[in-house]
């Protein structure tokens, strides 16, 4: 089990109190897309994703990723299991979805600068550190049940 | 990965952004790598690691300089890395994984310091670009 200290707990916390999930899902999932081309093979019912104009203003990509990071937001709910909390998701993934599990931990980086833009200074690197720990191990914990 | 001419464009105009920041940028690079991926601190046990310690500021200014010249030859990254490249391969041998972490971290401190020109396709041809430097100076390692 992940140990997370008070001081990682409170640097959680007040991000994620002022972050808006539904841009930052949305931002987080188009740069995705964007940054990693290849991750767009998930998304070919999502319509015209031909380039970085059309993804931003995709609206099935805001949707999903507003979706993506409401999950987050469970995670953060339950730091004390993870592996628990994302176990159905988990077996979702790799039994209906076939996603490599590279792509959670290219998300998480993503999600890493989205929160870096919006928080410039106030992302301080023990906030980094927090959160690069934070989207490490939803990752893990979102590939524990493939096989 | 090939880098486009508007990879190019973009990542020049970025660094023209930095400008005389960069060595400021490659410290805290590199201050932030320590933090967010402690294993990467096992390259430098010869160096004070502290806050604002003076081995990580002359260390970040050399990354820069790199990056900074790959930046201005960027037609040629292999060209001008060359001799980085040796010395990584022939001495510094270090693990190719952490390329990508510098390389994530001196992401986030262009994001901090310029989030506004930090846009989803800057991002992209950035995070190209500084792939493309990784994989040159690991790419004589066998």
């Amino acid at each position: 089990m992940v140990h997370w200290s008070a001081e990682e707990k409170q640097l959680i916390a007040s991000v994620w109190g002022k972050v808006s999930v539904e841009e930052c899902g949305a931002e987080a999932l188009a740069r995705l897309l964007i940054v990693y081309p290849w991750t767009q093979r998930f998304f070919s019912d999502f319509g015209n994703l031909s380039s970085p104009t059309a993804i931003i203003g995709n609206p099935k990509v805001r949707a999903h990723g507003k979706k993506v990071l409401t999950s987050f937001g469970d995670a953060i709910k339950n730091l004390d299991n993870l592996k628990g909390t994302y176990s159905k998701l988990s077996e979702l993934h790799c039994e209906k979805l076939h996603v490599d599990p590279e792509n959670f931990r290219l998300l998480g980086d993503i999600l890493i600068i989205v929160l870096a833009t919006h928080f410039t200074k106030d992302f301080t690197p023990a906030c980094q550190a927090t959160w690069q720990k934070l989207v490490g191990v939803v990752a893990h914990a979102l590939a524990h049940k493939y096989h | 990965m090939v880098l486009s001419a508007n990879d190019k464009s973009n990542v020049k105009s970025v660094f023209g952004k930095i400008g005389g920041q960069a060595d400021a940028y490659g410290a805290e690079a590199l201050e932030r790598m320590f933090a967010t991926y402690p294993q990467t601190k096992t390259y430098f046990p010869h160096f004070d690691l502290a806050k604002g310690s003076a081995q990580v500021k002359g260390h970040g200014k050399k990354v820069a300089a790199a990056l900074v010249e790959a930046a201005n030859n960027i037609d040629d990254i292999a060209g001008a890395l060359s001799k980085l490249s040796d010395l990584h391969a022939q001495k510094l041998r270090v693990d190719p994984v952490n390329f990508k972490l510098l390389g994530q971290c001196f992401l986030v401190v262009v994001a901090i310091h310029n989030p506004s020109v930090l846009t989803p396709e800057v991002h992209a041809s950035l995070d190209k670009f500084l792939c493309a430097v990784g994989t040159v100076l690991t790419a004589k390692y066998r």
